[in-house]
Parts: C-alpha cells; sequence; structure tokens
C-alpha cells in the first residue's frame, strides 16, 4: 500500500500528548516539531482503512473467553462494556447512562446493591436492540462452570441479577468489593440472542464471527495473516472515520518493524518497536514515534523468607548498591524511566513523592556494618552464620536482563554481597518456581494492577502467599499487618478520596519494607504514520487500539 | 502388488502410533504447558487456571489423554485448537493453501534448474561451470535460509523496492498479480537450497549413469550426443530422483518454518511454530500426524513409481 499523503496538520490532543511525552521522555518526533497542531477534523463518512502490525495473532473473538492481550484490540473495537476507562483513569459510561456510585444511589450504603441504567440507544451488529437481557446474559456465562471464561474476580460475587427494564438492571454483591466497577469496563457484553441457541458456548459459531455493539463490525479473517473489521455505520457512540480496521500478524518483531519502514503497516500495535530501533525510527520521514509509559515495573524481586533478606537493613543497603540511572542508561538506551512504587506511571493513584533511590556504595557498607554483618576471609559479608549470598534468577535468553545481572553483581560485590547467576527457562522460571517462592530473587517486570483499579491485595496481602497456604500472587511473601488492613479496607471502599488515601499509605509502606527493588517502568515506542489522528495511549487498558473508533486519516 | 500394499499401510499404521506416542509424550515434557500464557495475567487466579485444566481435560493423566487422543483420532476426529476453537483439520486446511502456492513454486523451480545444472555438471565435469556449481551449492547450503531472506528484502524490498517485504499479498487487493508479486522473492529464496540439494543428486545419479555400458552402447549406435543424453542418460539417472522426490512431498506441504516467518507467509511452517509456542497440543499433534502420513505416503507413492517405471524392480 502506498504511503498515505503527509499532513502538516496534527490535532490538539496528539500535540498536547506529545509535549506531554517530552515532558518525561525530553523527546519530539521531529517530523512534527515546530507544526501547527490545528486544523485536521474528522470525516462526515467513514473512509479509507488502517492497517494494524501485531507480533501476536489474535485468535480469540469471543471477548468472554480466556484471552492474552493481543486478543483486547479486536474486543475494544467490536464490543463495548457497561463502562468505560480513561487515559485518566476517570470510569465513564458505555453501555450505561451514568456510573453507579455511593452518590448518585447506583450501589447502596453497604456496598452490596447495585444498580445500572442501560442506554436504550444501542443495537447489536445483527440489528436486535441491546436490552438488559444481555448484560444477566454475560454475567451469568462468565460464571458457567463449563465455559472456558476469562478472569472470575469479582464476577463470583455476584448474586441475584434482576433484570428490572429493558434498561435498568440490578444485582446483590457476596461482599462490598470496589474494583468490580473498573473489572466492568473490561467486561464485554455479548448478545444472548445469539449465543443462546448455542448447544456449547466454547465451540459457538458466534466465536468465529462474533456479533458485538461496538463501531466495527466483524469483517474476516485469514488465519495466520490478518483480520480485518469494517465500519458500523449505526455505532451509538463516536466514530467510526475509518472504513475498514485491520489487525495484521507479523511475528518477528524485526520484520514488524521493517514492514512499517516500508509502509505496509500504518500503526504498530504490540511489541511495538524495539529499543535498539529507536535512534533510526525517530528520524523516518513521515512517521510519528512517541514514548509511551509501559504498565509493568522492572523490578528485582526478593523472597523474604529467605535467611538473608529478612532483615531490612540488608535489602536497603542492596538497593543503594544499584546504579539504576547507568543501567538505564549504559543497557536499556536511555528509554526507561526510574521508579519508586509498584503503581503504574499511568495510573491515577501512583505516588509521586516517595524517597528518591540514591545509588551510594558508601551508604550501603554503612548499613550492612551497623547490622552487624562483617565482612569474613573470603570477602563476603556475613552474621550469625549467615553468608550474605543469594541466587539471581531470571528468564534465560533474556539478553538485557543477563547484563543487568552481571552489572549489579559487580556492585554487590563491591559491598560484601555475593549474588550468583542461576537463569531458568521462561516455562520453568516462572512455573512452580516462581508461584510457590522456591527462589531466593528474580528480576522480573511485574503489572501489579488487574485492569485499571489500584486494588493490589492479589500481590501484596499477606493471605495471598501461595507457599503459605494462601491464594494470589504474593510471591515474595510480604507480610505487612498495617497493608492488609489498608487493603481489605481498599476493596471495600467506594470513596475514591479515601481510596486515594489508602492507596498512597500501602505504596509508601511497600516503598519502606522493599519487599523488591523497584529499579523502573519501560517506556514502549508507539509509532505510526503520520495522517493518523486521534491516536491517544490509554495505560489503563491493554490495548493500543481501545479508540479505534476515533482514528482517522487527515486530508 | 496387493500384498506388498497391505503390509506397507500394517507397517506404516504401527509406525503412526508410535510416531504420535514419541510425539505427545515430548510435546508433554516441555514445561508450560497451554495455561502458561495465561498463568502471567494478574487477574487470572489459581482458581481460575484449575478451572481451565478441568475443563480444557489437561488434569487427566497423560496415557489417559493420550488415550483419548488417539480413540478420536481413529474416528476421524482431530481435535479442536485451544487458541482459537476451530477443528484442527479446519486449521491445517486453512494454511495449506499459502504453503502449497510457496513450496510449490519455489519446488518446481527448484527441481527445474537443479536438474539442469546437476546433467550439465555431470557432462561438463571438472568445468568451470561444474566448479562453480559446487561451490554455489555449498555456499548456499551452509548459510541459513532467514539470513537469504533478510537479505532479499534488504536489496530488494527496502533498496530497490522492487518486490514487496513480505505478506502473501496486500491486503485490499488479492489479484492473482499481486500475490504473484509477493511470491517472487521468498520462492527464489527458498529455491535457493533445493536447488542445491537437487544438483547435487542430480549432478551424481548422472555420473553414476553415464559411463555404464548401454550408454556406451547407445554411442557405439551412433546416436547423437543429445539423443545419448536425453534418452538413455537422463531417463535413467531421474530414477532415484522420483525417490527423492517423494520424499518432498512433507516438506512441500508441511511448509518452511524459518522462511514463512521472514517474509510473514501466513502457511503451514508457521502455523507450526506459533502453534508450539503456544502449547497449542491438539494442532501440534495435527500437524505432526500430517507430515507423518504423508512422509508414509510420499515414500510408498515413490516405490510405486519407480516399480512402475522400472522394469528391473518389482513390489511384493
Amino acid at each position: 500500500m502506498a504511503d498515505r499523503k503527509t499532513t502538516n496538520k496534527i490535532s490538539r490532543r496528539s500535540a498536547l500528548g506529545l509535549m506531554g511525552a517530552a515532558g518525561t521522555a525530553g523527546f519530539l518526533a521531529p517530523n512534527l516539531l515546530g507544526k501547527p497542531a490545528f486544523g485536521a477534523t474528522p470525516p462526515d463518512a467513514p473512509t479509507g482503512r488502517i492497517i494494524v502490525g501485531l507480533s501476536q495473532e489474535p485468535t480469540n473473538f469471543n471477548p468472554l473467553m480466556v484471552k492474552i492481550e493481543v486478543d483486547d484490540g479486536v474486543h475494544f473495537s467490536m464490543f463495548d462494556a457497561l463502562f468505560r476507562v480513561m487515559p485518566d483513569g476517570e470510569i465513564v459510561p458505555n453501555l450505561a447512562v451514568e456510573v453507579p456510585s455511593q452518590a448518585n444511589g447506583g450501589i447502596s450504603e453497604d456496598g452490596l446493591e447495585w444498580r445500572v441504567k442501560l442506554r436504550d440507544d444501542v443495537t447489536w451488529h445483527d440489528g436486535a436492540p441491546f436490552t438488559a437481557e444481555d448484560v444477566k446474559f454475560t454475567l451469568e456465562l462468565i460464571v458457567n462452570p463449563e465455559f472456558r471464561s476469562w478472569r472470575t474476580a469479582g464476577h463470583t460475587l455476584v448474586r441475584e441479577i434482576t433484570v428490572v427494564s429493558p434498561t435498568e438492571i440490578t444485582w446483590r454483591m457476596e461482599e462490598p468489593f470496589s474494583p468490580y466497577l473498573s473489572f466492568l469496563t473490561e467486561t464485554f457484553i455479548v448478545p444472548k440472542h445469539v449465543l443462546e441457541a448455542e448447544a456449547d458456548p466454547n465451540t459457538a459459531a458466534f466465536n468465529q464471527a462474533p456479533i458485538g455493539t461496538g463501531a466495527f463490525k466483524w469483517g474476516n479473517r485469514t488465519a495466520g495473516d490478518h483480520i480485518s473489521l469494517t465500519a458500523n455505520p449505526d455505532y451509538f457512540g463516536e466514530g467510526p472515520y475509518v472504513e475498514q480496521l485491520v489487525f495484521k500478524y507479523i511475528p518477528d518483531v524485526t520484520v514488524l518493524y521493517t514492514q512499517f519502514k516500508s509502509g505496509d503497516v500504518d500503526l504498530l500495535g504490540r511489541m511495538y518497536i524495539t529499543p535498539d530501533n529507536y535512534a533510526e525510527a525517530v528520524t523516518l520521514p513521515n512517521r510519528v514515534v512517541k514514548l509511551e509509559p509501559a504498565s509493568s515495573v522492572e523490578t528485582i524481586y526478593l523472597n523474604l523468607e529467605r535467611p538473608v533478606f529478612k532483615e531490612l537493613a540488608v535489602r536497603e543497603a542492596i538497593y543503594a548498591a544499584i546504579d539504576k540511572e547507568l543501567i538505564i542508561e549504559a543497557l536499556y538506551y536511555g528509554l526507561p524511566e526510574p521508579v519508586e512504587t509498584f503503581m503504574p506511571r499511568t495510573s491515577a493513584y501512583v505516588h509521586t513523592d516517595l524517597p528518591r533511590h540514591e545509588f551510594n556504595l558508601d551508604r550501603a557498607r554503612q548499613l550492612l556494618d551497623e547490622a552487624g554483618w562483617v565482612p569474613g576471609a573470603d570477602g563476603i559479608r556475613a552474621k550469625d552464620g549467615v553468608r550474605l549470598a543469594f541466587v539471581n534468577s531470571t528468564t534465560s535468553g533474556n539478553h538485557l536482563r543477563e547484563q543487568l545481572q552481571q552489572f549489579v553483581q559487580q556492585s554487590l560485590r563491591e559491598i560484601g554481597v555475593e549474588m550468583t547467576i542461576e537463569n531458568l527457562p521462561a516455562a520453568v522460571i516462572w512455573g512452580d518456581f516462581w508461584t510457590q517462592s522456591q527462589f531466593d530473587s528474580v528480576v522480573v517486570g511485574i503489572t501489579y494492577l488487574i485492569g485499571p483499579d489500584p486494588d493490589v491485595t492479589n500481590r501484596f496481602h499477606s493471605s495471598a502467599i501461595i507457599a503459605q497456604g494462601g491464594r494470589g500472587s504474593n510471591n515474595s511473601q510480604y507480610k505487612n499487618a498495617r497493608v492488609d488492613e489498608l487493603l481489605e479496607e481498599g476493596s471495600s471502599t467506594f470513596d475514591t478520596e479515601r481510596r486515594r488515601e489508602i492507596y498512597m499509605e500501602v505504596q509508601e509502606l511497600v516503598r519502606a519494607d522493599l519487599p523488591f527493588l523497584p529499579l523502573f517502568s519501560d517506556n514502549s515506542i508507539r509509532a505510526w504514520k503520520t495522517g493518523i489522528e486521534g491516536v491517544e495511549h490509554n495505560g489503563n487498558t491493554r490495548t493500543e487500539t481501545w479508540n479505534a473508533a476515533k482514528w482517522y486519516w487527515a486530508t | 502388488m496387493l500384498v506388498f500394499l497391505l503390509n506397507r499401510l500394517w507397517q506404516s499404521a504401527i509406525l503412526l502410533v508410535i510416531v504420535s506416542i514419541i510425539g505427545f509424550t515430548v510435546l508433554n515434557m516441555i514445561p508450560g504447558g497451554p495455561l502458561a500464557q495465561y498463568a502471567l495475567d494478574p487477574g487470572m487466579t489459581q482458581a481460575d487456571l484449575d478451572r481451565l485444566a478441568e475443563q480444557m481435560g489437561l488434569n487427566r493423566p497423560l496415557p489417559v489423554q493420550y488415550l483419548d487422543w488417539l480413540l478420536r483420532m481413529l474416528q476421524g476426529d482431530w481435535g479442536t485448537s485451544f487458541r482459537d476453537g476451530v477443528p484442527v483439520l479446519q486449521v491445517i486446511q486453512r494454511h495449506l493453501f499459502a504453503t502449497l502456492l510457496l513450496m510449490g513454486s519455489s519446488t518446481a523451480i527448484a527441481i527445474a534448474i537443479g536438474t539442469w545444472i546437476g546433467i550439465r555438471g555431470a557432462t561438463h565435469r571438472y568445468s568451470i561451470f561444474d566448479y562453480s556449481a559446487t561451490i554455489g551449492a555449498m555456499v548456499a547450503l551452509s548459510i541459513p535460509t532467514f539470513w537469504f531472506g533478510l537479505v532479499g528484502i534488504y536489496v530488494f524490498s527496502l533498496r530497490l523496492g522492487w518486490v514487496p517485504a513480505g505478506n502473501m499479498y496486500t491486503i485490499g487487493n488479492e489479484s492473482v498479480l499481486n500475490y504473484l508479486h509477493h511470491l517472487i522473492l521468498p520462492s527464489i529464496v527458498l529455491s535457493l537450497v533445493n536447488v542445491a540439494v537437487w544438483s547435487r543428486y542430480m549432478r551424481s545419479a548422472t555420473l553414476d549413469v553415464i559411463n555404464q555400458d548401454f550408454v556406451k552402447t547407445a554411442r557405439a549406435k551412433g546416436l547423437t550426443e543429445r539423443r545419448v543424453l536425453m534418452k538413455h542418460v537422463v531417463g535413467n539417472a531421474l530414477l532415484p530422483m522420483i525417490t527423492l522426490a517423494g520424499m518432498q512431498l512433507p516438506s512441500i506441504l508441511g511448509g518452511a518454518l524459518v522462511t514463512e516467518t521472514v517474509f510473514t507467509w501466513p502457511g503451514m511452517g508457521r502455523l507450526f511454530l506459533d502453534s508450539l509456542g503456544y502449547s497449542d497440543y491438539p494442532v501440534v499433534m495435527g500437524l505432526l500426524m500430517f507430515s507423518a502420513i504423508l512422509t508414509v505416503l510420499g515414500n510408498l507413492i515413490a516405490d510405486i513409481v519407480v516399480a512402475t517405471v522400472d522394469p528391473r524392480i518389482r513390489v511384493g
């Protein structure tokens, strides 16, 4: 496909976005510098085609079935949820007409009774009207024991779903659970009248040619190659402005980038541009290249039940001995942003005033001296017969992390700490070794939140330690009574201000306790052809195409 | 002939069962499994994963899983893909066309050019042509295809812009010409290695024949050199090539793992890699059986054809 005509006009929004990116990353796409930021308007009727390149293939088109991130792109474009989460974290109505809260009576004072009012102007792609029956069907299908559904957290608490009228639905929660609101932004509603008729929802014909309410309708799929969606002219919301939205699967990241350069791909999706190609990418003519914060945080994750890590002074000393800035500069092309918290930078709940890490070997030595760790004959410190030595593991074959390990290993040797590197294949390390806390320490990138909600019970509550009989992913075996208390309150409180205070305090406590050493949060390198307007990063979703309805080609 | 066929069928059936047992075991020994990709999702609880294992039958003992698979297979049910819920045979069928197109054209190029180089190399033994063909073949065989592929893309599509940088066709333009345009580079790259293989085999097969008594007799009869070559030498030298062609059948339909990835060609090779990456057991097993059956079939056909065209060989 030939390149689109270049335009000098970019929207106010993308200009602001760029300025934001310049603020954090200090970089502007050179081809956009100093150009007027006004004038582009969407076309009257859907026109043109946008090809999104992906390095993984979307294969699941039933948005309720178990899926991986890349499948989200199709789901967001074809379906709607009751609510939508915006880039700033605000939850706004989508199929619902308002977001229920205790203030507007949508959620009862005890947090158990929910009432959601729905739009009356929505139709499915086959023309049938959307009603509360569809919502009920969806919520029931998710917990159907025969159905291979995706996340069921929150949904399993829902009882007594009642359709009051075609535009109103109520249910009762088994316990107050505030994160459910944001879980519902990822719960796409499916059509009852289509799926009800199917014998087995797992193998339904619907799963291969889905019918939604979204801005785009199912077009066709060439397995292993691409999925093509077409504009839904009857969409109830804004857009769509392009006639065709194509998800093109290009299995190799190098080839993905090559096809972006050659013009075969209009916009890059996962895995975007690799850091080693960044310098070249920003020089490409007629391409917008932008850094956007990733939601995962790269950490050195510790097993607090290991004798060496039990003492806070040791964790602090190791943290002080890591030269984060140099690692970012020397190994990661200066792209990532150093962080002090697990909360994604894009979250509305991120704490930006935590104590800043400082690289200081003397301070590290001093901490260990004061704590009574004395260097032995081999130069490695010991205390009460315990040598200050531990193993660090990560996915073997991840070259950047392997270099990072060697870097840290050398620094630690200087303060009398011995770190041995033992890496394992991905399938092994992230199996029992990880979930059953069989490691000393690992280098790992973790997305701590489930969806956009700040609740991290799953990661930091003492009841979430699998190795101690719990349920969850608190693999560092972190225990702090105050954090437990805060997390319990946080997930049952609907008051946004109170929740903000709670999660700020959780971040302060976790920063002080250092169950993991926060290193940095990566920036992913997004790119698209100049002329595509309306692209906006939303770190509260997992996909770049969350708002494809608003994309258009500037003319 | 009938006895021969029945015997072969019988042996093949046992062979296929053994292949499937080995395949199934190895597949299940790979750590991770089909649920590993979901385990990293922060919202997927252990309860969710246990539920999925139960629903997909992955929590049963391995021999039970295998026997279940085998019994279904014997009834013609190849299973359903974990990844996209499509029946395995349909998954294979969806990728077969792309592979047939690519492998068919590259094999055709390889056979035509390879045979010609082989014969010429043998008849002009130790000539400059022969030496360059030998060296060329060694180079083509020792350099990995993905390197040729990437260099080809860099030179002919990014630098010169003559051919597309991959894909089977331009989205929105499915004309025959568009397919052909996209086919040029990958089929040439892929045929490089095959030309090398074919030319080597053909050269030695021709050399085996060229000094035989019947060739001398043909010359003594006063036949022209061209007639000797075409009628007596090539005809006989092609016999062992039939077996080689039979053995190529599974690879023609099985696709090219690397080339299909480099050229974003949605064929069987990439399907195999992707399915393996996602531990999509039903599809991997399906592909394994598919290529095992083709191997058996290819050899059988080759044997029958050789027996038919070579009067010295009788099957039985």
